[in-house]
C-alpha cells in the first residue's frame, strides 16, 4: 500500500488536491494510506512552501498548485 | 475584433441601442470579458513555456544571504514575477524566516507579489496602454522596496508569533522540470487552466463592475466630483475592504480612466484593491500579531496616497 501525503492548511485548492488523488486511486482500484498534512510545521518539513504539496513514500513529488491527473496517475501506478 | 462581438451579440443579437445605458454596458461587458480571457490564455501559455512563472521556493534561495539591499530588490522582482496564492503566505512566511531573510525584505516581497504580475502589465499594456503599466510597475516597485524598508525600522521582530522561530525546514529536493518542448507545453497548460481557474471570477466581477461604470456613470461626472485633495485617500480607503485580483482590477481601472477619473486616483485605487485585503490579513495573523498587522495596513494606506498625489500632481 502506497503512503501518500497532501500537504496543506486546508486551502481550496488543498482540498480539491485530495479529492483529486482519492477519486484517480478509486478509478485505478490502488488502495493508499492517504492523509492529510495540515499542521505548518509539519509541511515545512519537506521543504514545501507552496501548497499544496504531494508526497510520496516519504519523497516530495509535487509542490505549488493541483496537480494534473496524468501526473496522479504516474505516482500511484 | 471583440468589438465586432460585442456589436454582433449586444444590438444585433439582444437588439439593445448603443445609446442605452444598459446597451453601452452589455457591450462593454461582452467586449471586454471576451477580450480579457483571449488575452490571458495567450500571456499565462507564452509566460508557461518560458517557465517564467517562479516559485517561493527558488525565490527563497536566490534571497537568502545576500546582502540587505541586493536581497530587497531581487525579493520585489522576484515578487513580481511569482504567482502567489494567498493561502501560501504563511508557509512563505515562515520560509522566509528560517532562511534568515530580513522581515523587511519578506514584507517587501509580500507588497509587491500580490501587487505586480506579469500577467496583470501584460494586460494593462494592452487594454489601456503601456505608458499607464509601465508607471504602475515603476510605481510598485517603489511602494513595495519604500514599504519593507520602513517596515524593519519599527523592529517587526518583536510581533513575530513564537512559534515561527522554532520551525526548522527540510530541504527538498524538488523534481527536476522537465524542459524538453513537450514538457514545457504539457506546464504551460496546466498553469493556464490552473490560473484562469483561480482568476476568472475577479475577472468577472472586475469587467462587471467596468460595464456598470462605462454604461450608468454620466461623462463628467468625475468632473463633478472634482479633483479635490481627499479623492485620493478616499479611494484607497474605499478599495482596502475590497478585494480583488490584480488581474479584475484592470477592468475596472479602464471604465474609469474613461470616464475622466484623475490617473493618480485610479492607481492608487488599483494598488489598494490589488494588495490590501481582509482575508490576506487574516492569514497573516497566524503568523504576524495585531501591531504588525495594522503597520503593514496603515503603510501601504500612507504608500498608496502617495503615489496617487504624486501621479494627480504629475498630470
Amino acid at each position: 500500500m502506497k503512503e501518500v501525503k497532501v500537504l496543506g492548511s486546508g486551502c481550496r485548492n488543498c482540498e480539491t488536491t485530495y479529492k483529486l488523488i482519492q477519486q484517480v486511486a478509486d478509478e485505478c482500484g490502488v488502495t493508499l494510506a492517504l492523509e492529510k498534512v495540515q499542521d505548518i510545521a509539519a509541511i515545512m518539513a519537506y521543504g514545501v512552501m507552496s501548497t499544496p504539496g504531494v508526497v510520496v513514500e516519504g519523497k516530495v513529488v509535487h509542490a505549488g498548485g493541483v496537480p494534473d491527473r496524468k501526473k496522479v496517475e504516474s505516482w500511484l501506478s | 475584433m471583440f468589438e465586432i462581438l460585442g456589436d454582433l451579440v449586444v444590438f444585433k443579437l439582444l437588439g439593445l441601442s448603443g445609446e442605452s445605458a444598459a446597451g453601452q454596458a452589455l457591450h462593454f461587458f461582452v467586449a471586454d470579458t471576451a477580450k480579457i480571457f483571449a488575452l490571458l490564455v495567450a500571456i499565462i501559455y507564452v509566460m508557461g513555456l518560458l517557465r517564467a512563472l517562479l516559485s517561493p521556493e527558488r525565490v527563497r534561495t536566490f534571497v537568502r544571504g545576500q546582502p540587505k539591499w541586493l536581497a530587497r530588490s531581487t525579493a520585489i522582482i522576484l515578487g513580481a514575477v511569482t504567482p502567489f496564492c494567498s493561502c501560501s503566505s504563511v508557509p512563505l512566511f515562515i520560509g522566509f524566516v528560517e532562511a534568515g531573510i530580513p522581515l523587511g525584505v519578506t514584507f517587501s516581497f509580500l507588497i509587491a507579489s500580490p501587487m505586480i504580475n506579469e500577467v496583470a502589465v501584460v494586460l494593462l499594456a494592452s487594454l489601456i496602454g503601456w505608458q499607464l503599466a509601465l508607471l504602475y510597475v515603476a510605481a510598485g516597485l517603489a511602494v513595495a522596496y519604500a514599504g519593507g524598508a520602513i517596515m524593519e525600522r519599527f523592529r517587526p521582530e518583536r510581533w513575530v508569533e513564537d512559534y515561527v522561530w522554532k520551525i526548522h525546514m527540510g530541504e527538498a529536493a524538488l523534481a527536476e522540470p522537465d524542459n524538453s518542448l513537450r514538457g514545457r507545453h504539457a506546464y504551460a497548460m496546466t498553469e493556464v487552466r490552473e490560473i484562469l481557474r483561480r482568476v476568472w471570477k475577479w475577472v468577472v466581477i472586475g469587467v462587471g463592475v467596468g460595464a456598470l461604470f462605462h454604461g450608468f456613470v454620466p461623462l463628467d461626472w468625475a468632473k463633478q466630483l472634482g479633483d479635490v485633495w481627499y479623492s485620493v485617500p478616499a479611494a484607497v480607503l474605499a478599495g482596502a475592504p475590497l478585494y480583488s485580483n490584480a488581474i479584475g482590477v484592470v477592468p475596472v481601472a479602464e471604465a474609469m480612466l474613461v470616464k475622466g477619473v484623475a490617473l493618480g486616483t485610479t492607481l492608487a485605487f488599483m494598488m489598494s484593491i490589488a494588495t490590501l485585503s481582509i482575508p490576506e490579513m487574516l492569514i497573516l495573523r497566524k503568523v504576524i500579531k495585531w501591531p504588525a498587522l495594522a503597520l503593514f495596513a496603515g503603510v501601504l494606506v500612507v504608500a498608496f496616497t502617495l503615489v496617487g498625489w504624486g501621479f494627480n500632481l504629475l498630470t
